[in-house]
């Protein structure tokens, strides 16, 4: 072990470390506060969310492209998987992987153009792609059971089946580790350094030798592929889905999620995920008044923590500490 | 063939003409500086130089290589690297996060290494950060490392730049105005850099306003009016050179005056 930098932050304090470590017990100690399935079920969703906006965060926050398509690739994710693994036959955990690779090949071919767009030219760009997903979905009645939906047979890995909440609830909690691991080692990388490079300034990028368009392409693949296991995942926990899962609105509240959470902030996401996954069915007892409420309450987010709710309070903290 | 050799280069925007026809060579190892009055197409002509602007006609080379019409990103590979007049720092980074960003190219990691983070890659991390933290310490931000880039002042700045560019071990170093706002003692600490990095084998560009400090770290200069080469030589040629006397002054009277 060399010595250690006294400017690098103690283990407990730097991200990789002390916030992995913060995030895998929180995700151990919360089926102590989780007095039935119903509350199994908000977790297992929230932790699904976070998988997605941890990947779109390293689109937005980091590389600064917007995407306002991403519940796209988690639907074809989740329709692929279900269609490889019910019509096709495909072992579960095989059919989730070919059709990671077949969105990761899609967000290719349909990133190389839409990407050299900037600012609201590439959020139009992919709302249409979006729409076009959704729309595909809805309309493909013959293979996707249209707007009705369609059942997924259930995740079996080497002949033991995946069912039930408190079964799922540590698969997902294991895979949004995964998730959050990854995306902080690529952010200390020198791609992550590169995608933050090009986000303040394209042509500063450019000139230390960046190829922005292909880094732009890299973490939009990125990001897809995140989105598209957690749509894949998604199918085989809840049996059942329907394209309502790949429609705008969806998109709309992914991006919410990483802005309210914070951009550039790989925990931020998590919570944006955990917040805005957790508030409308914490505010089921305001009933009518539910999206006035979440929406005030979003607005004050926004004016009182512009950056986003994390970056925010921990520079707050990190003041106070001083 | 060494050096960057330009042939014929002509920039347009919408039937101006920022540069025009202008061809010079830029010999390895030695100071080349480039002045002229404002709007003499200096800046275009950098911007042309490191790709981020398409030549409307015209070649570039270096070493014989060409690299008209190549993409930014693959000029910065050819060993071009610059700074800016309008700062272009990374605001959302530290001092030292700004200067690894800049060893890029010096950096192949695969993504796949970037996403484990396998211990290659740590051990490259930790290289790429070393030779920062050296950079730094050669522009004299030593103390400055952990700084964020957005609290930084202005001279500072522009030294972290010059560090960012060094990074990726650049064999043409394009400083554009880099004493643009400093005061004179960072002026001089500026040309002191500057013949630090000559001596060290780099090729500088030098694109300046302050003529004390051209005059100073010049070992050739190229003066440019209205986009086209008004004169060419050392700097006691130039300085008497009629013609640059009179674009600086109007009418040509004590030649001192031009570099004061």
């Amino acid at each position: 072990m060399s010595e250690r930098d006294p400017a690098a932050p103690r283990w407990w304090a730097a991200p990789r470390t002390g916030g992995l470590a913060t995030l895998a017990l929180i995700i151990a100690l919360t089926p102590f506060a989780l007095a039935n399935n119903y509350f199994y079920d908000v977790a297992i969703l929230v932790g699904l969310n976070a998988i997605v906006c941890v990947g779109l965060n390293l689109l937005i926050g980091y590389a600064g492209q917007i995407s306002l398509g991403h519940a796209g690739f988690f639907g074809l994710g989740a329709y692929g998987s279900a269609l490889l693994a019910s019509r096709y036959g495909m072992p579960p955990l095989a059919a989730l992987a070919a059709t990671t690779a077949a969105v990761a090949l899609v967000a290719l071919l349909v990133g190389r153009p839409i990407l050299r767009l900037k600012g609201h030219y590439l959020a139009m760009a992919t709302l249409g792609l979006g729409i076009i997903i959704s729309i595909v979905l809805a309309n493909e009645d013959g293979i996707t059971g249209g707007p009705d939906g369609m059942p997924v047979p259930p995740l079996t890995v080497l002949g033991w089946t995946v069912q039930g909440e408190q079964v799922w609830y540590w698969v997902i909690g294991g895979c949004l580790l995964l998730a959050v691991w990854l995306a902080l080692n690529l952010i200390e990388s020198p791609t992550g350094r590169a995608l933050r490079a090009l986000h303040t300034s394209e042509v500063a990028a450019e000139v230390v030798g960046i190829d922005s368009a292909r880094q732009k392409l890299k973490v939009f693949v990125i990001s897809a592929v995140f989105a598209a296991i957690a749509g894949g995942l998604t199918a085989f926990y809840s049996g059942f889905i329907t394209p309502e899962k790949a429609s705008f609105m969806r998109s709309v509240e992914l991006v919410t999620m990483v802005v309210f959470g914070g951009m550039a902030s790989t925990f931020g996401a998590v919570v944006g995920a955990a917040v805005l996954t957790i508030l409308p069915q914490a505010l089921t007892v305001v009933k009518e008044y539910e999206m006035v409420v979440l929406g005030a309450i979003m607005m004050a987010t926004m004016i009182f923590f512009p950056r986003g709710a994390v970056p925010t309070i921990g520079a707050w903290l990190a003041r106070r500490s001083r | 063939m060494s050096g960057l050799r330009i042939e014929g280069l002509s920039k347009e925007f919408g039937g101006v003409h920022a540069v025009l026809d202008l061809s010079f060579e830029i010999r390895p190892g030695i100071v080349h500086s480039i002045i002229g009055p404002n709007g003499a197409g200096k800046t275009t002509l950098l911007n042309l130089l490191t790709g981020v602007y398409f030549a409307s006609s015209g070649r570039i080379s270096l070493d014989g290589r060409e690299l008209t019409g190549l993409p930014t990103h693959a000029f910065a590979a050819a060993g071009i690297g610059r700074t800016f007049q309008n700062l272009q720092i990374f605001f959302n980074m530290s001092a030292l996060e700004n200067v690894m960003t800049g060893r890029h190219l010096r950096e192949n990691c695969g993504l796949l290494a970037a996403l484990m983070r396998t211990p290659r890659l740590v051990r490259a991390e930790r290289d790429c950060r070393d030779r920062a933290l050296e950079l730094l310490r050669f522009v004299g931000l030593g103390g400055s490392a952990d700084a964020a880039a957005d609290s930084m002042p202005y001279g500072a700045l522009k030294r972290l730049e010059i560090a960012r560019a060094l990074a990726g071990d650049p064999r043409i170093l394009l400083l554009d105005e880099p004493a643009a706002g400093l005061n004179p003692t960072e002026s001089m600490e500026i040309a002191g850099l500057i013949r630090k990095l000559s001596q060290a084998g780099t090729t500088v560009v030098l694109v300046e306003h302050n003529m004390r400090l051209v005059m100073d770290v010049s070992d050739h200069i190229l003066v440019l009016d209205y986009g086209r080469k008004l004169s060419e030589g050392s700097a006691e040629q130039v300085r008497n050179d009629p013609r640059v006397i009179e674009a600086y002054l109007g009418a040509a009277e004590q030649p001192e005056q031009a570099h004061a």
